[in-house]
């Protein structure tokens, strides 16, 4: 028996992973403060992700993009991916290749990417899906206390607050356990769609907002404009903590709630209702505003998190006990992934690639030059969109990701990646971008080894091995200790024991933002709660700001932001507004949910969820299938009538894959601080679909022989 | 604009700095940041910066402070501000705006958001021989005007509104508020007559009555005696401390009438906002678009932000097209919405109309619908229903069918469709009631058990006190 965590979320819930009948790994809850002994539904089956059947075991290699890919021995398979990328950087530079992260890899691996990339490729090109998760909430983080830690708090202490405010996420579908925590307080959900959280709120005499997608700034603004009116703004704390007040004020004077009303199609009562419920709670110091990917995944996410800060900063919640701002980290190491560097403008520990300081201390950690060390690359959809351009990468090592699947405008990225020389993909099974790579590498997963995860409060957890990988499978950290060896890096460089990575990510991070230098195998193992920064063998800070924040003048700032439309607007060929989002069932692209049973089973397929007027307008009735149509691509759905949906707005949610992945639809506009792309509003249509010939209108996925690709 | 490029900046001179003119600068600030395009200068006859003159009423209600409804002042290398200054000659043949303190501004582009002025009805009393307000008189256009009112308002005090359409009201509510008794007096037939229909306004007099206005619809002023009060047509005497005036507003365009451009109670503009002058450009309030928009500030905006983007080059072919006035009353209290064609629409062959009246409950709502559109609505204590509706409006998207269920905000009738999908006990974990009551047979008695079991309760814990009902009634159920 092996005491554990999730390999989903960043909820990190505790588990024991034991011999259950018939001597096949099984689950059981433990207990932990942020699950409480609960578990979801995925969490439960999770074991069966160890033995799916389709599990890789041995690299596959395909000489030619027509050939088909064939068994190969891990030497032959190493020995070609190096030759090859030796070959591509001698003819065109280090930057011919790139690198692909995920938010699910361990610290360890998420460190020894980037230091890969850095050192062993000498490429400034590499990123990672964390960019299409956390980026908006990580950029107005940051502007704001000048520090990003998804929940400056520990989880347990919004269970006390008086009020919640929820914007754009969805715990109860998303994350269930952490409703235990939202139990007693009052809820006010912001969300286009009456989501199960949303429930929760109406059926406790809390609020449901429902903003036409791609509003919400306007509606955060009107929120402000209201709660001052109604003299909740805390003018003292205003004074003494921050700087921008009157600057952003000036912005939200122009959102009253009518004109605010008329923006987003949320009543003028019901903002006045909302600030008036989260202003009450905020003068007792007992309210907490938390955003979510539903307000963040925008071409404007960042000022819209700004907005959402803003709110919070003007009624005194952040850097006190009792209240404050968090977003809720979605990907399992979606924290720890944006800190140590598989960031193209990061370095470990938080650090900025273009600040010399950081570059000597992290250069000398790692025994190099300074000067050696690449400056910024791309972000992740600009370098998914460069591969194989003529000034782009020629190769792509991939590491826990599955772009085919969750990055937007599938069609395009395809096409990218089909124009790629090389591309090398690492996963357990033959996901929909490992089934288009000329490299597959079989590694191990989430309980075959061990390495630490940063969860959704900042606090650093360790993942235990409870089984061992199949044979001829490999860790991550292996691979790369290989390749590098083969790239002629010394043979020291790459440690392969994560124990020994973590205490070299310690030393690398060591004295910037997220510090991990006094977290310890030993102070894990003993299950203390160590929350970043942790700057000595006895240190840990579960609550940041509580004096002061993060700027040098110790004051959060308010970011003056204005509502801005979204990228693109509906218009008579594409009426509706089209968003997507996660199902209780799934995680993220699918890969490794939709292979367990019981979780494939409830939800086989995609389907589209439509107002019955809006559906009855083009002719499509419960349960028919739907064409959905962007201007890039379309999704072929199962038609669910949702009488609380919005009339003007449907939803997909986007684990599926082929003609049925919702990232057929969604427009790789991207925000221009964060670059996150705009997932959450895409215009569309809606039309009848002919059955196909099998008499099931929602065709088989198409690509690996089932669902594929972690991340 | 590619002409555009390798030139010095143009120069744009826009006169006002109200919300109409300071939204043009702020988005020419916002499309051309580096200034290398064009260069802005704002003429402002005010002595403040820019303000948000609609929440007047709401500085008059206590909501705000003059501090608190400042608008962003246009920030960017290419744009200064002058406030405290008018514009005193435009001679559009040498293309140069003379001010009050004798400079001259020429430009290529000049802009004119000169807004408008608070129209007084030649009643005996209430304008002064030289055209300003009367003794006690007051009018509700700009932060002055503002400071005055509130000078005015004691509690207790009683004063008039002369003026019972939309800023009438509006300042009606922010006086009784304050603690004035408040009477209103309005010239038509009902309040509100542009907007409204006869039913609507009766219901809203009965809201206003019960905060303590009166309200006295197809009644003329007479004459305003200071220290007195009103007398009205039917010879009956409103006491009044002060007086009020919301009768109405007229563009300001004396300055684009005496350089010879044409104006016809506004300064006439075409889709470009141009103006006679194809040099000269009007926005706002002062502006006469054949589409309408003036007296709101979503148009005027709409028409700052086309007019920006043709002058700085971003769309040169930028036009605006017109307006869907939608009129939202600013009173504590009252939710009412109005827009489109109601009265018209009302009996005519391809137009159905909804009307529900409650005015027990001081609610009422009419919809009016052509060709599965909405065309116009009036509701009253409806807030769901009308932030719907004008979604409705603005897109044009067809009405769904079930126009009673729509104007009451709620779902449509489900048709079994949810229970269809019969929920879970446990949603978390797939767990329905029998898979619980098989656990009960099989011997789970607590929670504990039941989790240990079948999972339920494990996930976000919503279900527990449904699980323990479910155990208490099979211990409760009679045995075999």
């Amino acid at each position: 028996m092996t005491i554990t965590h999730c390999p989903y979320c960043a909820l990190q819930c505790a588990m024991r992973l034991e011999r259950g009948p018939e001597g096949r790994p099984a689950v059981r809850p433990a207990p932990f403060p942020t699950n409480r002994g609960g578990l979801c539904r995925k969490g439960w089956t999770a074991a069966e992700v160890l033995t799916v059947p389709d599990r890789l075991t041995r690299p596959l290699l395909r000489k030619d993009r027509d050939s088909d890919p064939v068994e190969t021995d891990w030497d032959t398979a190493l020995d070609h991916v190096a030759e090859r990328l030796m070959a591509l950087r001698a003819a065109a530079g280090p930057d011919s290749v790139a690198v692909f992260g995920g938010g699910g890899l361990t610290n360890e691996k998420a460190y020894t990417l980037g230091k890969f990339a850095r050192l062993a490729l000498g490429t400034s090109q590499i990123d990672y899906n964390g960019r299409f998760c956390m980026s908006s909430a990580a950029a107005a983080g940051n502007r704001a206390f000048g520090l990003d830690r998804g929940m400056p708090f520990p989880l347990t202490d919004v269970a006390e607050a008086d009020v919640v405010l929820l914007a754009g996420a969805n715990p109860a579908e998303t994350m269930p356990p952490m409703m235990g925590h939202l139990s007693s307080p009052a809820l006010i959900v912001i969300d286009p769609r009456r989501s199960a959280t949303a429930e929760v709120a109406l059926d406790r005499g809390g609020l449901h907002l429902a903003p036409r997608p791609g509003t919400d700034t306007a509606l955060a603004l009107g929120l402000l404009h209201a709660a001052r009116v109604q003299g909740r703004c805390d003018e003292e704390y205003l004074a003494e903590r921050t700087t921008g007040f009157d600057a952003a004020w000036e912005h939200a004077a122009a959102w009253w709630p009518e004109r605010t009303e008329r923006v987003t199609g949320v009543p003028a009562a019901d903002i006045r209702a909302a600030a008036d419920l989260l202003g009450r709670a905020a003068r007792d110091h007992a309210a907490y505003i938390l955003t979510g990917r539903g307000t963040e995944q925008h071409s404007k996410g960042t000022d819209t998190v700004s907005a959402w800060i803003n709110l919070a900063l003007a009624l005194g919640l952040p850097g006190r006990r009792g209240s404050g701002y968090g977003c809720i980290t979605g990907q399992g190491n979606g924290q720890g992934g944006r800190e140590h560097g598989q960031k193209a403008d990061q370095l470990p520990g938080y650090r900025h690639i273009e600040d010399p300081e950081a570059r000597d201390h992290v250069a000398r950690v790692w025994g190099v030059e300074p000067d050696s060390l690449p400056g910024p690359g791309r972000s992740a959809f600009e370098l998914l969109d460069a591969l194989g351009t003529p000034d782009g990468p020629r190769a792509l090592l991939l590491f826990g990701s599955n772009p085919v699947v969750s990055a937007p405008d599938s069609a395009r990225v395809r096409a990218r990646l089909d124009a790629l020389d090389l591309l090398v993909v690492a996963d357990f099974v033959l996901s929909e971008t490992a089934a288009m790579a000329d490299v597959v590498l079989p590694v191990a997963q989430w309980a075959e080894e061990r390495g630490t995860m940063t969860n959704l409060e900042g606090r650093i957890l360790r993942r235990e091995r409870a089984t061992a990988p199949p044979d001829g499978v490999r860790t991550d950290l292996e691979v790369l200790s290989s390749l590098a060896a083969r790239l002629g890096q010394p043979a020291d460089r790459f440690p392969t024991d994560p124990d020994t990575v973590l205490a070299e990510l310690g030393r690398a991070s060591a004295g910037g933002a997220a510090d991990y230098s006094g977290v310890t195998p030993e102070r894990l193992a003993d299950g203390q709660a160590l929350y970043w920064p942790v700057r000595s063998p006895e240190e840990s800070t579960p609550r940041l700001f509580l004096d002061s924040f993060a700027h040098p003048d110790g004051r959060a700032r308010l970011v003056p932001v204005d509502h801005r439309p979204p990228a693109e607007e509906t218009d008579p060929d594409h009426p509706l507004v089209a968003t997507t989002g996660r199902l209780m069932g799934h995680y993220q692209s699918g890969a490794q949910s939709r292979r367990v049973a019981e979780l494939d089973a409830a939800e086989p397929e995609v389907y589209v969820e439509v107002h019955p007027a809006t559906a009855a307008r083009v002719g499509l009735a419960d349960g028919d299938t739907a064409r959905v149509v962007s201007r890039r691509g379309h999704t072929l759905a199962r038609v669910r009538l949702t009488p609380t949906a919005r009339l003007d707005t449907v939803f997909l949610p986007f684990h599926f894959a082929g003609e049925q992945s919702a990232n057929n639809l969604t427009h790789p506009a991207l925000d221009p601080t964060s670059r996150m792309p705009e997932f959450k509003v895409s215009a569309v249509r809606l039309e009848p679909a002919p059955p196909d010939r099998n008499g099931r209108g929602v065709p088989e996925e198409t690509g690996a022989p089932t669902p594929g690709g972690h991340g | 604009m590619n002409t555009l490029q390798n030139t010095s900046p143009r120069r744009i001179v826009v006169v006002g700095n109200g919300m109409v003119g300071a939204r043009f600068a702020q988005e020419v600030a916002r499309l051309d940041p580096s200034g290398e395009h064009v260069r802005v200068s704002v003429v402002g006859a005010e002595p403040h910066t820019a303000y948000n003159r609609v929440l007047l009423s709401g500085v008059l209600a206590g909501d705000h402070t003059a501090e608190r409804i400042r608008l962003p002042v246009p920030d960017g290398p290419g744009i200064t501000v002058r406030t405290g200054t008018t514009a005193t000659d435009l001679d559009t043949r040498r293309r140069v705006l003379t001010l009050d303190d004798g400079s001259r501004l020429p430009y290529d582009e000049l802009v004119l958001a000169t807004g408008a002025r608070a129209v007084l009805p030649p009643v005996p009393g209430v304008r002064a021989s030289e055209g300003g307000p009367g003794e006690g008189v007051g009018v509700l256009r700009d932060l002055e005007d503002c400071r005055r009112l509130i000078a005015m308002a004691r509690p207790g005090a009683p004063m008039v509104v002369l003026g019972g359409g939309v800023l009438g009201l509006e300042i009606a509510r922010g006086l009784v508020g304050r603690g004035v008794r408040v009477s209103v007096v309005e010239a038509s037939p009902w309040i509100m007559c542009r907007q409204i229909d006869r039913a609507a306004a009766d219901i809203l007099a009965d809201r206003y009555a019960a905060l303590g206005v009166t309200v006295h619809s197809g009644r003329t002023a007479v004459r305003w005696t200071p220290g007195s009060g009103l007398e009205l047509d039917d010879g009956r005497i409103l006491p009044g401390d002060a007086l009020v005036v919301a009768a109405g507003v007229r563009a300001d365009t004396d300055l684009a009438a005496s350089a010879g451009i044409e104006v016809d109670h506004g300064v006439v503009v075409d889709d470009r906002m141009a103006t006679s002058d194809p040099r000269v450009h009007a926005i706002g309030d002062c502006a006469r678009h054949p589409g309408g928009g003036a007296g709101l500030v979503q148009p005027g905006w709409e028409q700052a932000a086309v007019l920006a983007e043709r002058l700085t080059g971003t769309a040169p072919h930028a036009t605006y097209t017109g307006a869907r006035p939608l009129t939202r009353l600013k009173a504590e209290g009252i939710e009412l919405t109005a827009f489109g064609r109601v009265h018209e629409e009302e009996g005519s062959p391809n137009a159905e109309t909804v009307t529900i009246s409650d005015p027990y409950g001081g609610r009422y709502a009419k919809l009016a619908v052509r060709e599965e559109k909405v065309v116009g609505a009036v509701l009253l204590g409806f807030p769901e229903a009308a932030a719907t509706l004008a979604g409705l409006y603005d897109t044009g998207d067809p009405v769904p069918s079930d126009r009673l269920a729509l104007l009451q905000g709620a779902p449509l009738p489900t048709s079994g469709l949810q229970e269809a999908r019969d929920a879970p006990v446990c949603r978390c974990n797939a767990v329905g009631r029998i898979e619980i009551e098989q656990a009960w047979l099989d011997g789970a008695r607590t929670r504990e058990d039941i989790a240990e079991r079948t999972r339920a309760t494990t996930g976000c814990g919503g279900c527990v006190r449904e699980v323990r009902a479910v155990l208490e009634g099979m211990r409760s159920a009679p045995a075999g």
